[in-house]
Parts: C-alpha cells; sequence; structure tokens
C-alpha cells in the first residue's frame, strides 16, 4: 500500500513552492518555483514536476495558502484554505517548538508572528512600508553585478558597515548610489542596507510587539547571511533559519491539510494529476451593477466556470 | 431648498425621516462606492483622513443629484473632524459647486444656538410637529439599531451564507419606508421574524466565538469604508459586537449634550489606567470598550481607525498594555483610500484562526 502524503502549495507573488509531507511531518519532496506573474501555469508546471513523487504516496490531503491561495485551491482541488500567517505560524511551531518569535520576509510581504507555547498571541504584516523587501535586494544585487546568493556572503565580510537611509526604498537606493560615489567599498554599503532593511522592518513591522527568543527567520530573505546577521545584532540574541525556511508557508498548509482531514470523514477533494492537464484560464469583467464597477474574475477549466470571484456585494460569487 | 447630508452606516435612514417630517425636500446620496472614494480622494488633501474624503464624494454625488443645500456635524477638541465642515465648504465652493452649507455644532448646553442652525435648515415649525417629527425619527433609529444587533447574533449560525445580511437589508427597507410609528413597529417585527428564519436548524447550538469591534466612529459604522469587517467575521463564524450603535452617538452627542446631563463615565472610568487624558475622538472609548470586553470574557478586540486619526493612533499605542494585561487577544486595521480587500481580508482570517485555535485550546483544558 501506498504511503499517506500531504500536498502543501503557497503561492505567493514571487515564487509559489510545493511540499509533500509524510504523515510524520517530514518533507518528502519540495519546489520552490518563480511565479512570474502567471500562477495557474506555475502550479501545472509545478505538479508535473512532482510526477515521480506522487506515483509512490496517496495524496490524503491538499492545502493552500498565500495571495493565490483561493485560486490554487479550485484547481487542485484543496481540502484547506488558510491565510499565510497561520500557515507560517504552523510550520514555525513544527520544527522549532520552543519558537517564541518568527520572523518572515518574502518577495513582497513581511510579517511577525509571536508565539507562546506553540501559540498565536499577537501578529503583524506589513502595511505602509516595509514591503517587497525580497525583491529590494534582488534588484539592489542586480545592479550592483553580485549574484543574489552571494549577496550576503559579502555582507559578513564587511567590518564598518555604511549607514544607509532606510526609510523607504527608493531613497535607500539614491543613498546607496550616494555612498558609492563617496568611494564607501561595496562589501560596507551591502552590509549597511541589511542593516536599514532590518531597522525598517522591527521599526514598522515589529513595532510595539514583545520580541523574545528563541527566534526564527524564514522566508526567501532568510537565505542571506547578512540580513540574518543584521537581526542578530539588532536583537541582541541568536536567529535561527529552519532548514526548510524557504517553503515553510507550503509546509504549513499541508499540516494544516493533515489537522483538517484528522477530524473530517470523507476523502480529500485533490483533483489528481489528471486534472492538471486540463485547460484552465482566468478572465475578468467589470460588472456594472452598481458604481463599484467590481472587477469580477472567471476561473474556467475547459470551457466551464468552476469558480468565480470579486464582488463586493456577492452576487457573482455563487455559480 | 433639497437638503443633503454625509452617509454614516445606516444613519440616512433617521435623518432623512427627521428632515422630512419637518417638511424639507432632502436629496439622500448614492450609498458610498469606488466611484464615490475616488472623487472624494481627488478632491481632498492627501493628509485629511478617510471620513472627508468620502464625504466630499458624498457631497459631490448628491450636489449632482440636485441638492442644494449641505447639512454637516460640526466638532470641538483635538480631532480634526471639527474643522472638516469648513474645510469641506472651502473645497466644494473651488470646484465651483453653488450650495448652502450648514454646520451644526455640537450643543454643548447651548440650545438656542442649535435651534438657530436647524431652524436655517427646517424652517418655522410648530413644537408639536417638532414632537412628532423626533419621535418617528427616534423610533427609526431603535429600530435600525435593534435589526442591526439581531443580524450580527444570526449571521455565525445562519444555514445559507448572506442570508442574514438580505434578511436585515429587506427589513432595513422596510423601516426606512414606513411612514407612521406604528409602521416601523411592524418592518421591526417582520425584519426580527426573517432573521430569526435565517438560523440554520440547531445553529447556535456551538458557541461561536465572540470578537468586539471598536475604534473611530466612521469607519466603524460605515460597512462601505471598512470592507465590510462585521459581516466578513460572522460569516467566518463570529459573534460580533460593536462598541458603538448610531442610537448611543445620538444619545450621547447630541441629547446629554442638549440637555447637559453628565455623559456616561463607564468607558472612561475603564480606561483610566491606561490612558486618562481627553485625547480627542474617541481614543478614550477604543480603549475603555477594549477594558470592558476583556471583562465579559470576549475572545477579541479589533480596532478600527482611517489612517492618520491621531485619537485612534494614540489608543493603538495603549492597547498592547491593555491586551498584555488582560489576556485578550487585540488586532488594529487602519484604513485609507489605499487600502486592499485582500489585505484586510487576510488579516481577519488570520485573527480569527489565532482566537479560534487559543478557544479551542482553553476548551481542552
Amino acid at each position: 500500500m501506498a504511503r499517506k502524503a500531504y500536498l502543501g502549495v503557497d503561492v505567493g507573488s514571487v515564487s509559489t513552492n510545493l511540499v509533500l509531507l509524510s504523515e510524520e511531518g517530514e518533507v518528502i519532496e519540495k519546489l520552490y518555483l518563480r511565479t512570474r506573474g502567471e500562477p495557474i501555469a506555475v502550479i501545472q508546471r509545478g505538479m508535473r514536476m512532482l510526477a515521480t513523487a506522487f506515483s509512490g504516496v496517496d495524496v490524503a490531503g491538499v492545502g493552500t495558502t498565500g495571495s493565490g491561495r483561493r485560486l490554487a485551491a479550485v484547481i487542485l482541488g484543496a481540502d484547506c484554505v488558510k491565510n499565510e500567517i497561520t500557515a507560517h505560524a504552523v510550520a514555525s511551531a513544527r520544527f522549532v517548538p520552543e519558537v517564541r518569535t518568527v520572523i518572515e520576509i518574502g518577495g513582497q510581504d513581511s510579517k511577525i508572528i509571536i508565539l507562546r507555547d506553540g501559540m498565536v498571541l499577537d501578529f503583524a504584516m506589513n502595511t505602509v512600508c516595509a514591503a517587497g523587501t525580497g525583491s529590494f535586494l534582488d534588484q539592489q544585487a542586480a545592479r550592483l553585478g553580485v549574484p543574489i546568493e552571494r549577496f550576503g556572503e559579502l555582507a559578513l565580510t564587511s567590518k564598518t558597515p555604511v549607514r544607509i537611509a532606510g526609510r523607504c526604498a527608493v531613497f535607500a537606493e539614491s543613498d546607496m548610489i550616494h555612498k558609492q560615489q563617496m568611494g564607501h567599498r561595496i562589501e560596507d554599503i551591502v552590509a549597511g542596507l541589511c542593516e536599514a532593511l532590518v531597522r525598517n522592518y522591527l521599526s514598522n513591522v515589529g513595532k510595539g510587539k514583545d520580541i523574545r527568543p528563541p527566534v526564527v527567520f524564514q522566508g526567501g530573505v532568510a537565505a542571506n547571511a547578512g540580513m540574518r546577521a543584521a537581526f542578530e545584532k539588532a536583537l541582541g540574541t541568536a536567529v535561527a533559519v529552519p532548514e526548510h525556511y524557504n517553503v515553510m508557508g507550503a509546509i504549513g498548509a499541508a499540516l494544516l491539510a493533515m489537522e483538517e482531514m484528522e477530524c473530517r470523514n470523507e476523502p480529500s477533494r485533490f483533483r489528481g494529476l489528471q486534472a492538471l492537464d486540463m485547460d484552465y484560464s482566468a478572465s475578468s469583467f467589470e460588472c456594472r451593477g452598481c458604481p463599484n464597477l467590481c472587477e469580477v474574475v472567471n476561473i474556467k477549466m475547459g470551457r466551464e466556470v468552476i469558480a468565480r470571484w470579486g464582488s463586493r456585494c456577492g452576487r457573482w460569487d455563487c455559480l | 431648498m433639497k437638503v443633503t447630508f454625509a452617509h454614516m452606516g445606516n444613519l440616512y435612514i433617521t435623518v432623512k425621516a427627521l428632515l422630512e417630517d419637518l417638511g424639507v425636500e432632502v436629496v439622500v446620496p448614492p450609498m458610498p462606492s469606488k466611484r464615490t472614494l475616488s472623487i472624494g480622494s481627488r478632491h481632498s488633501p492627501e493628509f485629511a483622513c478617510l471620513p472627508l474624503k468620502v464625504n466630499i464624494g458624498n457631497y459631490i454625488e448628491a450636489l449632482e443629484l440636485g441638492a442644494d443645500t449641505i447639512a454637516m456635524a460640526g466638532g470641538v477638541g483635538p480631532c480634526r473632524f471639527g474643522l472638516y465642515g469648513e474645510v469641506q465648504r472651502e473645497i466644494l465652493k473651488g470646484l465651483g459647486y453653488e450650495f448652502d452649507m450648514v454646520i451644526i455644532d455640537p450643543p454643548q448646553g447651548r440650545l438656542r444656538r442649535v435651534l438657530q442652525q436647524v431652524g436655517r435648515l427646517v424652517g418655522r415649525n410648530s413644537v408639536g410637529r417638532y414632537l412628532r417629527a423626533v419621535r418617528l425619527a427616534w423610533a427609526k433609529m431603535t429600530a435600525v439599531d435593534e435589526l442591526e444587533k439581531l443580524a450580527q447574533r444570526v449571521r455565525p449560525f445562519e444555514s445559507r451564507r448572506g442570508e442574514a445580511s438580505a434578511a436585515l437589508e429587506r427589513a432595513l427597507r422596510l423601516v426606512d419606508e414606513a411612514s407612521s410609528i406604528a409602521g416601523v413597529k411592524g418592518a421591526l417585527e417582520d425584519g426580527r421574524e426573517a432573521l430569526l428564519d435565517v438560523k440554520a436548524p440547531g445553529g447556535g447550538a456551538h458557541s461561536a466565538p465572540r470578537i468586539g469591534v471598536v475604534g473611530e466612529v466612521y469607519v466603524v459604522l460605515e460597512p462601505f469604508v471598512n470592507f465590510d469587517v462585521e459581516r466578513r467575521l460572522g460569516e467566518m463564524g463570529v459573534l460580533v459586537e460593536r462598541s458603538i450603535y448610531i442610537g448611543d452617538w445620538v444619545r450621547e452627542h447630541v441629547f446629554k449634550d442638549l440637555l447637559r446631563l453628565r455623559k456616561g463615565r463607564r468607558p472612561y472610568d475603564l480606561a483610566k489606567p491606561y490612558l486618562c487624558h481627553f485625547v480627542g475622538g474617541h481614543g478614550i472609548e477604543t480603549v475603555g470598550h477594549t477594558v470592558e470586553y476583556a471583562h465579559r470574557r470576549f475572545d477579541g478586540v479589533i480596532q478600527l481607525a482611517p489612517f492618520t486619526c491621531m485619537p485612534e493612533i494614540v489608543a493603538q499605542d495603549v492597547l498592547p498594555s491593555v491586551s498584555r494585561d488582560m489576556g485578550i487577544p487585540v488586532m488594529t486595521l487602519i484604513f485609507d483610500e489605499h487600502s486592499s480587500d485582500a489585505g484586510v481580508l487576510t488579516r481577519l482570517e488570520a485573527f480569527v484562526d489565532l482566537v479560534e485555535r487559543s478557544r479551542s485550546r482553553r476548551d481542552a483544558m
């Protein structure tokens, strides 16, 4: 008999992650893909890449999370659709049971989650600022001609970080250019940028939160050793990066699906791999029913509309 | 003379009844929509808070429909709202609209001044007619509050999603259309029955988490600007209670002021250990009501505020200590014209998860 496994999918603005989790919570297979503005295509591609892994297991539950959670849920036939804050908290508590603070920085979103005894006590997500930290680091690495994978190491070689004005990405960039032209060394500028982004995170997202160790740092940006070092310096405590730091949302979604299926007496709604070969498309129209002029989105499988959302009044929500 | 006024939740039902009964022709602005907000924010200073922007949109849409007089509440104290009547007049004049603006300041015991201002709107009327108009408007206001409260109580248990909101909307329309006190009573009775009918069989047997909504009055009462938090939470299975209903607001700010009665002290007393200084707007009430919800063993509190609202920012800074001391989760949502639906929804979902998980842990113990 094939062993049971749970599929977790996290569709974010920058990356789409898929994880296959064993019943014991072990990661069987994981994928980190770029969304590139095409969530449907990337989900299909990811599922095909997992095809061999699927052949050995029986998918007992599917969970989705991230900003594309509803879309992914419709396409895959998910059993559990959860927001990314809950998913990240659940995954983090699974890998570091005594965790009390989770710092999560992805391509677009930054969040902080405060846990006590494995329970979420408080959380915050970037509101007016501190968004797009991952994308900004990407962009600066490209501008400086440093591969993003080496960006963090480069920061670690600095002994005298330069202070970068980091309130806003636009000003941070012009300040970086200014410091370069003053003749500062590139590693000092890169280290200064990490410190500026950490300062910005702590004063915008982490403000007023009771940050206590153990601190776990996850999300794509956690790969950056410079950012991790800057957090350790600012918080005065060790910051742990879990092994699967960049797919924690997907792991959380899989764990939540497992939890959901344990108390539900019916088989998974998973559409299976065959369903992925169907032709999915999204189209939208402007509803003229009232001055809200909502953009209503139709998700079609072949010629059949399988989901629809977007209206404020809810008149288009049911099929 | 065609009088208009800004929207604030279902307040229009009461104001319209009052003015029409006094023989004034009323133009109710279209319900706030994306159009209202985009017109309003185009013509408002960027750093003004959301109420001003939506009000401007309401007025322009009403002026387009032929209104020529705007009634607006004034205010006192550190909150900018008191200045908004004047600012709005200037903005609209600058855009070339021709209209008369009547700003009704809070009475603070000076009845004659209020009557003068009201007189500019409604002309001369007999005392009997005033009394009749006030009684009908009062009946409508009470009915609206009662229906809204009932909808909040049945929504988490409705058998089909959206049914409670649809029943509420129908009932409110009947209250709005009623032309006598008996008519209002009938509408209320029908609405009550319709709302109780939406409960699923056995619904209400399981307990739902309870979340209190506090914050700045306009954003709390106007579903368009707060992305329908109340309905959204209800449909996620949460029992919602607001710290303020229109009736309370009128009683506190109009009648007690008019009669120079001492205002209700309770929220102020409860807030005292955390905030004992008047900060304008509803800052103290926000803190006081949060303490009260904690005392009543609510599972969480959500604070709503317009972006840059000073009184609510003060309260927001105080709330983490209330949350820590009383062990009640608190989340703040701040709104402006840039707020997005997806962002609000994600935070609401995460907060409800937080609340439910801590509840199930508590029940297990």
